[in-house]
């Protein structure tokens, strides 16, 4: 990922509710240096989500219909 | 340098709740207008509101607007403009039932009307029993707002600029206000938004503090440009600790917790709150619950292994009623605070949530400042409205719900003023040669620092020096010493230095950009809060509890628009 990429998608992660962005935060802490392909589609997709939505896949409150955004989910609820 | 420049009838700055009520009534008006955003519009901060929309609809218990204003004007320890408070109170059932038929999903009662809970400050018949006054969708109403006026925007076809950050307002010798400067993130390209009428609605400022409920993007941008435009913050030692903020994270459990029986316990597992407000109890204003909790710690009765925060119980309310009403709490206590609150109660700290002041306003939107003998001199052509304005509703202390309330209302209200003085005012002035030179400075500046100083180093001495002097407990000396800090502070945000020079979505620039937003207002609330000796709502100093040297930025207006004046008192709980 290009040095441009990689801040177009840090400021994607700046998001309405607080919650979103430290899991975001913590998620691009620790796996931002390699991210591509399939999981940086999945995190790109997942930042499409409304921050109410984002929140409740994070949270676990709802599981994600989606399996090409599993992985990543599980990611982010770990962070 | 000659910038590129756009013209639209109306610029509205921020795409929270504010911004686009605003914008709305302008768009459904036939005006062409320009919404700016950094992030995409429904991402804004307004989305975060759990708790509702304060509104004396009446549908729980018999309820009137002025029982809701006595309650916000006692909330704000008598701060608040009374002839604002009173035109907030009356037209709020109208813009909640605005809301409603642009298909907003308001819980419901049995009989179909909008379900309203209680909340802390909210009382029936002048302060003698709660009333249940908040207009709620569950613990979702920001979110559920934010996306209803989002949609009805898009119908009213107006434009959006998302991913761009204004940077600096447009004024003439005059003082009129004729747009925005602004920077594109995708392009790196900085244009003039020319507008006949500017709206600021930028939402608050947290970010200044270490501990914040606020989203990263609160970095109070419409504060540091109108600053830098010379027009005078007011009111901006006041500052709301919410209650109930998870210890260590920040992160916000809404007073709805409360609203529904949930109540804090110290270490001993005493219910504290009967001491400190025996009527409402865990209920009473923010302000109030803050400093209870606050000399709790303070006295060694703080919860943990380091005695510094309290609990939150809400076991005994049952798994069903926290999951119906109350769903999102579940998760955010697992997830930064490692507990489940069906089984164990949530450690929480009082944490800043809500910036009083602002830039002022009058109960029109328009933005005031003093000139000649006048106090409260129109400027030209721009408007200010929701947490980024001082209308001033909300005093030395906001009530829980009003928030959303103010940014409806004066939303709606700004836009109306706005229309009728395009109405007034056809045709448009030219643009001083000058318009955009701030803005070609700071940014010369900024590419062009050398041995200069580290945006995130200066950001987080800051927010240290804020949290470390300017708390929930302030003390003329930690306060003094603060104001010497935050000085040294701002020169050194004022040579700030950045490594990457490139212009497509630099975010180490909009950062510096936003660091020069965050230090005037840092600035702002240490120097009023130094200089307000006295004790008054969410401004607690230790050495002056009755009324002292009153600091006045502009005279409190206690005549209401057409009630009787709510005379001061004593508050109690």
């Amino acid at each position: 990922m290009t040095d441009v990429e990689m801040n177009r998608l840090r400021w994607r992660c700046r998001r309405g509710r607080l919650e979103n962005e430290l899991v975001l935060e913590r998620f691009l802490d620790a796996y931002g240096a390699q991210l591509e392909g399939e999981r940086l589609a999945a995190l790109k997709a997942l930042l499409d989500y409304n921050d109410d939505d984002l929140w409740s896949l994070v949270s676990g409150r709802r599981e994600c219909g989606d399996p090409a955004l599993g992985e990543v989910v599980q990611l982010l609820r770990r962070c | 340098m000659a910038l590129a420049k756009r013209s639209f009838d109306a610029v509205v700055v921020g795409a929270g709740g504010a911004g686009l009520r605003a914008a709305l009534q302008l768009s459904e008006s036939g005006l062409s207008v320009a919404v700016l955003s950094k992030v995409f519009p429904t991402r804004s901060h307004t989305v975060a509101a759990q708790g509702g929309i304060g509104a004396a609809l009446g549908n729980m218990d018999e309820d009137s607007w002025l029982w809701h204003m006595y309650d916000t004007v006692k909330g704000s320890d008598w701060l608040g403009d009374q002839d604002a408070i009173e035109f907030m109170c009356r037209e709020a059932p109208k813009l909640v039932y605005e809301l409603e038929h642009f298909g907003m999903p308001f819980d419901r009662n049995e009989n179909g009307t909008v379900y309203q809970r209680p909340f802390g400050g909210h009382s029936q018949n002048f302060g003698e029993r709660p009333v249940q006054r908040s207009c709620c969708a569950a613990d979702r109403t920001g979110h559920a707002m934010l996306h209803t006026l989002y949609q009805r925007n898009v119908r009213a076809h107006t434009q959006f600029f998302v991913e761009w950050m204004a940077l600096d307002l447009v004024r003439d010798s005059s003082g009129q206000v004729l747009g925005v400067t602004a920077l594109e993130m995708e392009t790196g390209e900085v244009m003039i938004l020319n507008a006949r009428a500017t709206l600021f609605a930028t939402g608050g400022a947290g970010r200044i503090f270490w501990s914040t409920t606020n989203a990263f993007i609160c970095t109070g941008d419409g504060l540091g440009m109108a600053a830098r435009a010379g027009i005078p913050l007011e009111d901006m030692e006041f500052w709301q600790f919410h209650p109930t903020g998870v210890a260590g994270a920040g992160v916000l459990i809404t007073e709805g917790v409360r609203g529904e029986g949930g109540y804090l316990l110290n270490k001993n597992g005493e219910r504290f709150m009967e001491r400190y407000a025996p009527n409402l109890k865990d209920l009473a204003s923010r302000d109030i619950v803050s400093r209870a909790m606050a000399t709790e710690i303070k006295e060694g009765r703080g919860a943990g292994p380091h005695g510094d925060y309290l609990l939150l119980k809400l076991d005994h309310l049952g798994p069903e009623v926290i999951d119906k009403r109350l769903p999102g709490i579940r998760e955010i206590s697992k997830k930064f605070a490692n507990i489940d609150p069906v089984k164990d109660p949530i450690p929480v700290v009082p944490t800043v949530h809500y910036m009083m002041g602002g830039i002022p306003a009058n109960y029109l939107g328009e933005v005031v400042v003093p000139q000649g003998g006048n106090p409260e001199a129109v400027v030209p052509g721009f408007y200010a409205a929701g947490e980024c304005a001082c209308a001033s509703v909300h005093g030395a202390n906001r009530l829980g719900t009003n928030s959303l309330t103010d940014l409806l209302v004066f939303g709606k209200a700004a836009a109306e003023s706005m229309i009728k003085f395009l109405k007034e005012n056809p045709g448009r002035k030219d643009l001083p040669k000058d318009a955009a030179e701030r803005t070609l400075s700071r940014l010369a500046r900024l590419d062009n620092q050398k041995n200069g100083e580290s945006v995130a180093e200066v950001a987080t001495e800051m927010r240290r020096t804020m949290q470390s002097h300017c708390g929930v407990f302030r003390f003329p000396d930690t306060l003094a010493e603060g104001v010497k800090k935050i000085r040294g502070i701002a020169d050194r945000a004022s040579r700030t230095q950045i490594k990457d020079k490139s212009r497509v979505f630099n975010t180490a620039r909009l950062e510096a950009l936003e660091l020069d937003n965050l230090v005037e207002v840092a600035r702002a609330s240490m120097v009023s809060a130094e200089a307000r000796k006295e004790s008054r709502g969410a401004h607690d100093r230790s050495d002056q509890y009755k009324d002292g040297d009153r600091l006045e930025y502009k005279p409190v207006h206690m005549k209401p628009l057409t009630a009787r004046t709510i005379e001061p008192k004593v508050r109690t709980y």
